[in-house]
């Protein structure tokens, strides 16, 4: 009879080797990683976006044998969110979500932690945005990666004839579509003379129009002139610090500016700012380029004269606000390795450069060092109208309810706490110290747990 | 109810055969075939009703990771919220002020539409139903079109007529009352197809009597057409009333609760928490607190019509 080739000793060498080997090998790009992926992203609103979103991920399942499929999820009520949320709830649904701003805090127990993937993507393009660090890390692990579709920040957007004709002011020589500023000019745009260009503008007709009602424009532009101040809600150690100096500086500051600006926008929705400046009637925005590419295609003769530039500079520091998406991998997800090396794939730099030109410059990447993109350097009318749109000066991101431990935060932020406050003293004529009172007494109700 | 077996002369009992003579029997009863009749909408209730409404109270019980216990702890915390207050208060206003407007006008044009001549009277119910049977989603979208805050086109026609701009919705006394009205403008037709149907069974020969005994418009209406319409009027108010305090979509497309968190009614305050700011069990908490006010305000009206249906059998 002949007797079996193998010892029973080799035999479990063999099978520990290959089972090890098999379990901690990394994903593969061979036939045995081919599956199914299903994607659920966020509906692009610039026409033609998620085509190269789309392309992108085709190109890389018919290279790794991977049928991969996308659902296009829009924003409108919270879409989304609502989707999300119910995938999380019943633990089924897509392999891959993108998530908004704060949403991978909300899911981080149902999410994958993907620090291989982040940490790869960081030592090959440098450093990444502390915003979206802050929102997409929970107990020093990853839960999110930041996508480059969707992602924004929302800085100044002003029409360079009305600054000119009803302020003396030229825009594109403080914020120049090169490299070339000067200093002194940049720094002299700053909270004083934002109000007193506002101030000249809404004697001419054509005032700035700052959202201040419970949408995400009002709240990013409001927590990031409050930061500007030095004002913070609540630190990192449930230390509730509204009651300050800074705050009421803030709000006495908000008191003044808001004089100058239509009574309307307490009623306004992410689209109000964005109509304020296609229609002709007002002078400045704080938004990302969409009001700008929309006026391109309804009302070009204003786009023209659209320019995005910094934010004014406050006592603290030149703060923006910062909005990261991010993608997320449930941890119910059926194939991880493959939608980690999809999700690796899709932020590395080259295919970024795609969907930030198809975006037409909207999308705005978390890593500083793709901020060198042609796309804001091309666009136009006119030309250059966006090269100032990611960060390049002493600009700071922001969001508002930082520094806020990140689950409290998203109350700050989704209870718009912060635009309220304005609202009351603002519209309310409420006493400063008795909307802080408030504002202290919500915060005190976040912290449960 | 005693059921009576029938048995045959020389019959046997079959021990075997007996469970399936029974089965048959109970398949055969009424109440058996009603039930299997009435079982995929009990299956319907029960998965899209029942389940969901009993684990949101479980999920109301939970902590805010949902980790944890707390029984009514939740609702302990948003008592002591001066927010939530404020939302209940709202609640109120816009629930109570919704209905009595819309029963107000239900009532009115039902008896409007009631005294028009047979020919042209189905035209008008069914122009008259038209709010309510346009998705209140798309009706909604097209209000806050009129009152957009920059380019409203109620502004632009009272602009035309020379009169100042109104800030519907971005002054937060007329917000509420632009999601009362939009909320009137959408009901009233329930109110007006549901007590015309009321007023047309009330007898004529009531009228012709009261008539004789010399009673006026006014009195026949007191004397005769509200008490008979009593029952129908307190059970479309309570339906209405549940409807309304539940709403939603209005507020939500309108104002989304601004400004300065005004208009926010349960349903919206319950999908800030809940879902925007990602507190489920406290978003259902909010959600749960209509259910006792709704439940009490049932059984008391509830109670009236039956009392009355005694009364009058």
């Amino acid at each position: 009879m002949p007797r079996f080739g193998m010892s029973r000793r080799n035999l479990l060498k063999t099978t520990t080797v290959a089972a090890a080997s098999i379990v901690s090998a990394p994903y593969l790009r061979h036939s045995y990683a081919a599956g199914k992926l299903a994607l659920g992203v966020w509906d692009h609103w610039v026409p033609g976006a998620n085509n190269t979103l789309t392309k992108l991920c085709n190109e890389w399942g018919e290279k790794n044998k991977v049928e991969v499929t996308i659902d296009y999820i829009t924003a409108q009520g919270d879409k989304d969110v609502l989707t999300a949320s119910a995938e999380a709830q019943a633990r089924a649904g897509h392999d891959i979500m993108s998530h908004r701003a704060w949403q991978i805090q909300v899911h981080r127990n149902v999410l994958e932690p993907v620090d291989d993937v982040v940490k790869a993507l960081i030592a090959k393009a440098g450093p990444i945005s502390p915003v979206a660090e802050y929102l997409a890390k929970s107990d020093g692990k990853w839960f999110g990666i930041p996508t480059t579709v969707g992602s924004q920040v929302k800085p100044c957007c002003s029409r360079l004839d009305l600054y000119q004709q009803h302020c003396g002011l030229d825009l594109t020589k403080i914020f120049p579509n090169d490299a070339a500023r000067d200093p002194k000019l940049v720094d002299g745009w700053n909270w004083d003379l934002y109000l007193k260009t506002a101030e000249q503008l809404f004697k001419a007709g054509v005032p700035v129009g700052l959202p201040m009602g419970q949408s995400s424009d009002a709240i990013d532009s409001t927590g990031a002139m409050f930061r500007a101040f030095g004002s913070v809600m609540m630190d990192e150690k449930d230390s509730i610090r509204v009651n300050s100096n800074e705050t009421r500086a803030a709000l006495e500051y908000f008191k003044k500016l808001m004089a100058f600006n239509p009574p309307e926008v307490y009623a306004w929705d992410d689209a109000g700012n964005n109509r304020w400046l296609i229609s002709g009637r007002g002078a400045g925005i704080m938004n990302p380029p969409s009001a700008w590419a929309v006026a391109k295609r309804d009302n070009p003769k204003i786009a023209q004269q659209c320019w995005t530039h910094d934010m004014p500079r406050g006592p603290a520091g030149r703060f923006v606000g910062q909005l990261p998406f991010f993608y997320g991998i449930w941890s119910f997800a059926q194939n991880k390795p493959a939608a980690k090396d999809l999700l690796q794939f899709l932020s590395e730099k080259d295919q970024s450069r795609q969907l930030v030109a198809a975006s037409i410059g909207y999308d705005l990447p978390s890593f500083k060092s793709y901020y060198d993109f042609d796309t804001w350097e091309k666009v136009e009318p006119p030309l250059g109208t966006v090269y100032n749109y990611p960060p390049r000066g002493d600009e700071q991101p922001s969001i508002t309810g930082y520094p806020a431990r990140p689950d409290v935060a998203t109350q700050i932020y989704n209870q718009s706490i912060h635009t309220i406050m304005v609202a009351k003293v603002c519209q309310g004529n409420e006493p400063i110290d008795k909307v802080v009172k408030w504002a202290e007494g919500e915060l005190e109700g976040l912290l449960r747990t | 109810m005693v059921e009576i077996v029938q048995r045959y002369p020389g019959q046997l009992d079959v021990p075997v055969a007996r469970p399936r003579a029974s089965m048959r029997r109970f398949m055969r009863r009424r109440s058996t075939i009603a039930f299997l009749m009435c079982l995929p909408l009990i299956t319907i209730v029960a998965a899209l009703i029942v389940y969901p409404a009993f684990y949101s109270i479980y999920l109301a019980m939970l902590s805010k990771a949902q980790t944890k216990f707390v029984g009514l702890g939740n609702f302990a915390y948003l008592l002591g919220r001066d927010t939530f207050w404020m939302v209940v208060e709202q609640s109120a206003i816009f629930a109570l002020s919704a209905v009595f407007f819309k029963a107000l006008i239900g009532l009115v044009t039902a008896h409007l539409v009631n005294n028009l001549p047979a020919k042209g009277q189905r035209k008008w119910r069914g122009m008259l139903l038209v709010p309510w049977v346009i998705p209140l989603a798309l009706s909604s979208l097209g209000w806050w079109w009129l009152f957009d805050p920059t380019h409203s086109a109620l502004n632009w026609v009272i602009r035309g007529f020379g009169g100042n701009e109104i800030p519907w919705l971005s002054d937060p006394y007329w917000a509420r009352f632009s999601v009362i009205l939009v909320n009137v403008w959408y009901g009233a037709p329930f109110f007006l197809i549901m007590y015309l149907a009321a007023l047309k069974s009330v007898p004529e020969q009531l009228y012709e009597a009261a008539a004789i005994d010399g009673a006026n418009a006014w009195q026949r209406f007191v004397h005769i057409t509200l008490p008979m319409m009593r029952n129908i009027i307190a059970i479309t108010v309570l339906f209405s009333l549940i409807v309304t305090f539940a709403n939603f979509d209005i507020v939500q497309i309108m104002t989304a609760g601004g400004p300065r968190n005004m208009t926010h009614v349960f349903a919206t305050y319950a999908f800030l928490l809940g879902i925007r700011s990602g507190d489920l069990p406290l978003g259902a908490a909010v959600s749960l607190f209509m259910f006792p006010i709704l439940a009490i305000s049932a059984v008391f009206i509830l109670r009236g019509v039956r009392k009355r249906g005694r009364d009058m059998g």
